[in-house]
């Protein structure tokens, strides 16, 4: 059950939501909502974007500024409307084929900008909502309904995109452990430039049926025993990390933040 | 007090012209021959506490236009045939999710990557049906730098009246040509800016139009409402809705809002057409070429007039039809190989015999040609 601080922050007149029973993103709504209260922000000052999918149907449950854009986009507009208010408090959330497919110049840029902006990435691995297609992210061998034979192309490791592309911060965490996922979370947002936080998640529903994981308890107990946290893994060789999780922080580093280099440039001409 | 003159480029009028009105944001990426706009954005707005973004595809451009117009933001982009195309999806979720923005298209040759310097009027119905779906559409085809300048303005008064994206259809040869521009006083021509919910944020609803415009109040993201702002069909809440009564709705209004105030959109251009025989339909730059071809056949005794529309969406069909009352043939030179002279033949039909010009060599049409023209037919 929600705690009881985070009903106003849900718009339940929308429900009830479209997720299967025992989905992963309601887990990740909660962490999301636990960080901003957390964090003391005010629905009027948070704004959550997101493209299309499963997952970036989330904000229209969010009783906050929200924007449900189209397909890979949503950090372009994201981008708009934090540079145009820098006061707001911006999320983005995303799926995996948002993100990393059709959205893959928009997310590099974002992180290469280091525009304060906090990306959600809600990896399943799969494309939910159009009926399980394999994504940039699909494990090689794992079946999806384009790829009936087994995925064959390598998947992308969000983090290291990430951090090669720039951003300020960089996390992962699976929803076995909400925990984490909220205190990374919350770092993502209190960090002054673009962060990234990566929550790998399940789709029994469409990735689950086809890769013996049908049900969403099997999920969470395939992310408890094979998350490695970050220390753990730099002991571990190449075979011994294959197909493990790796989670923890990336990249937490200081750097030039867009919409702050953008009003120095505005005092600058403006003398 | 001295008229304020410049010696501008179309596009350069254009920029101001988005000042002018008080455009505060713009988002875009390079492309010929639309760049010079993006470029005096960069260094005009800052100076005004404005921002310029160049993101890093046309589709960010948009984008990112779209984001500041939600944030409360008066906000442009440009771009020209490719950039076009490729913004056309989030082009169409600023008229679903009814968010002002202006975009200029400043046309060149195509399909495809065609002629980046050369001069068309190949994205007329693109300009319409460019993206997927139904809506009204505001476009405006500007003849001069003077008009690019004025026509601006039009544009994001109108984007700000009916919530939604408008066009400026400019071309290569308005873009890159130097005219004298008069520049009025600020506050002698009209600034709309949209319209503010008058209710508390508990009782905002916040797409429930007014029944006297069918247009909503639009809150921005920071002032204290929160709201939801989506590119699937949704009902007055904001909510993506399967009803098939909410869905006709929201549909309907989409395409109503406009339809309802066209005769306060449209605008047009009458050159000699009182006693016009042959009667000569053109926009854009081959207006210019038109007019003076028309006076110069006059000259030889030839009646013959020119219409021109300046909104070409909606098109003055209505007001065609009264100019080409006395005609018995209509010309209609265009820099593509027939858009535009779809619309004269709905409009005239059988009342005149029609007759399209047509030139893709990614030049412009001379007066002399379209003067030919009217000497052939007469």
């Amino acid at each position: 059950m929600p705690r009881e601080e985070v009903k106003p922050w849900l718009r339940t007149r929308f429900f009830p939501h479209i997720w299967c029973p025992g989905c992963g993103h309601g887990i990740i709504l909660h962490a999301i909502l636990r960080s901003l209260i957390d964090l003391g922000k005010t629905r009027e000052e948070t704004v959550i974007a997101s493209g299309i999918g499963c997952s970036s149907r989330m904000p229209g449950y969010i009783n906050a500024n929200t924007v449900h854009t189209t397909h890979g986009r949503s950090l372009g507009f994201a981008t708009g409307i934090k540079l145009a208010n820098p006061e707001l408090t911006v999320v983005d959330v995303m799926g995996d084929g948002d993100c990393t497919a059709i959205g893959g110049n928009h997310f590099i840029h974002a992180c290469r900008r280091n525009i304060d902006i906090t990306a959600i990435v809600m990896n399943n691995n799969i494309y939910g909502m159009t009926g399980g297609q394999a994504s940039p992210t699909t494990p090689v061998g794992a079946r999806a309904t384009t790829a009936p034979y087994g995925a064959i192309d390598t998947p992308f490791d969000i983090c290291r995109l990430a951090e090669g592309a720039g951003a300020s911060y960089v996390a992962r965490a699976t929803i076995a452990q909400p925990a984490l996922c909220e205190q990374y979370i919350k770092k993502g947002i209190q960090k002054k430039g673009f962060s990234v936080v990566e929550i790998i998640t399940h789709c029994h529903t469409q990735f689950g049926r086809k890769n013996k994981r049908p049900n969403p308890v099997d999920n969470l107990n395939f992310f408890k025993d094979n998350s490695v946290p970050k220390a753990k893994a730099k002991e571990m060789t190449e075979e011994e990390k294959k197909g493990k999780i790796i989670i923890g922080e990336f990249v937490d580093r200081e750097a030039q933040e867009y919409t702050e280099a953008y009003l120095k440039l505005i005092e600058r001409v403006r003398g | 007090m001295p008229k304020k003159l410049a010696f501008w480029q179309g596009n350069m009028a254009i920029a101001m012209g988005g000042i002018a009105a008080g455009c505060r944001f713009f988002g875009g990426y390079p492309i010929t021959p639309s760049s010079e706009i993006a470029e005096v954005m960069a260094e005009e707005l800052p100076k005004l506490n404005g921002r310029f973004i160049q993101m890093e595809d046309e589709i960010g451009g948009i984008a990112a236009t779209i984001g500041a117009s939600i944030a409360g933001y008066k906000a442009m982009t440009a771009t020209s045939g490719p950039g076009f195309s490729l913004k056309q999806e989030n082009l169409g979720l600023a008229y679903m999710a009814e968010i002002p923005i202006v975009l200029i298209d400043v046309m060149r040759g195509g399909p495809s990557t065609g002629l980046p310097t050369r001069v068309s009027q190949q994205d007329v119905m693109q300009a319409r049906w460019g993206t997927h779906g139904d809506h009204g559409t505001i476009a405006y085809a500007p003849s001069s730098v003077q008009e690019c300048f004025e026509l601006t303005i039009e544009a994001f008064n109108m984007a700000e009246r009916f919530r939604q994206p408008v066009l400026i259809m400019s071309d290569e040869v308005i873009g890159h040509m130097r005219e004298k521009v008069v520049i009025p006083e600020p506050g002698s021509y009209p600034i709309i800016d949209r319209k503010k919910p008058k209710v508390s944020p508990e009782e905002f609803i916040p797409y429930l139009a007014d029944p006297e415009d069918d247009v909503p109040p639009m809150a921005s993201f920071g002032d204290g409402y929160r709201w939801h702002v989506t590119g699937l069909t949704h009902n007055d809440w904001g909510f993506p809705t399967n009803e098939p009564a909410e869905i006709g709705k929201k549909h309907l209004r989409l395409v109503r809002k406009i339809d309802r105030f066209r005769d306060d959109i449209v605008k047009y251009d009458l050159e000699q057409t009182e006693d016009a025989e042959i009667l000569v339909v053109s926009y854009g730059c081959v207006a210019r070429s038109a007019v003076r071809a028309v006076r110069e056949a006059r000259a030889k005794g030839i009646k013959v007039g020119h219409f021109r529309p300046i909104t070409i969406w909606p098109f003055p069909d209505k007001e065609l039809i009264l100019a080409a009352s006395k005609a018995k043939k209509v010309i209609v030179p265009e820099l593509n190989c027939g858009q535009m002279v779809s619309e004269v033949r709905i409009a005239l039909g059988a009342k005149a015999e029609i007759i399209p010009s047509n030139l893709v060599n990614g030049e412009i049409l001379r007066p002399h040609e379209i003067l030919a023209t009217i000497e052939e037919v007469a």
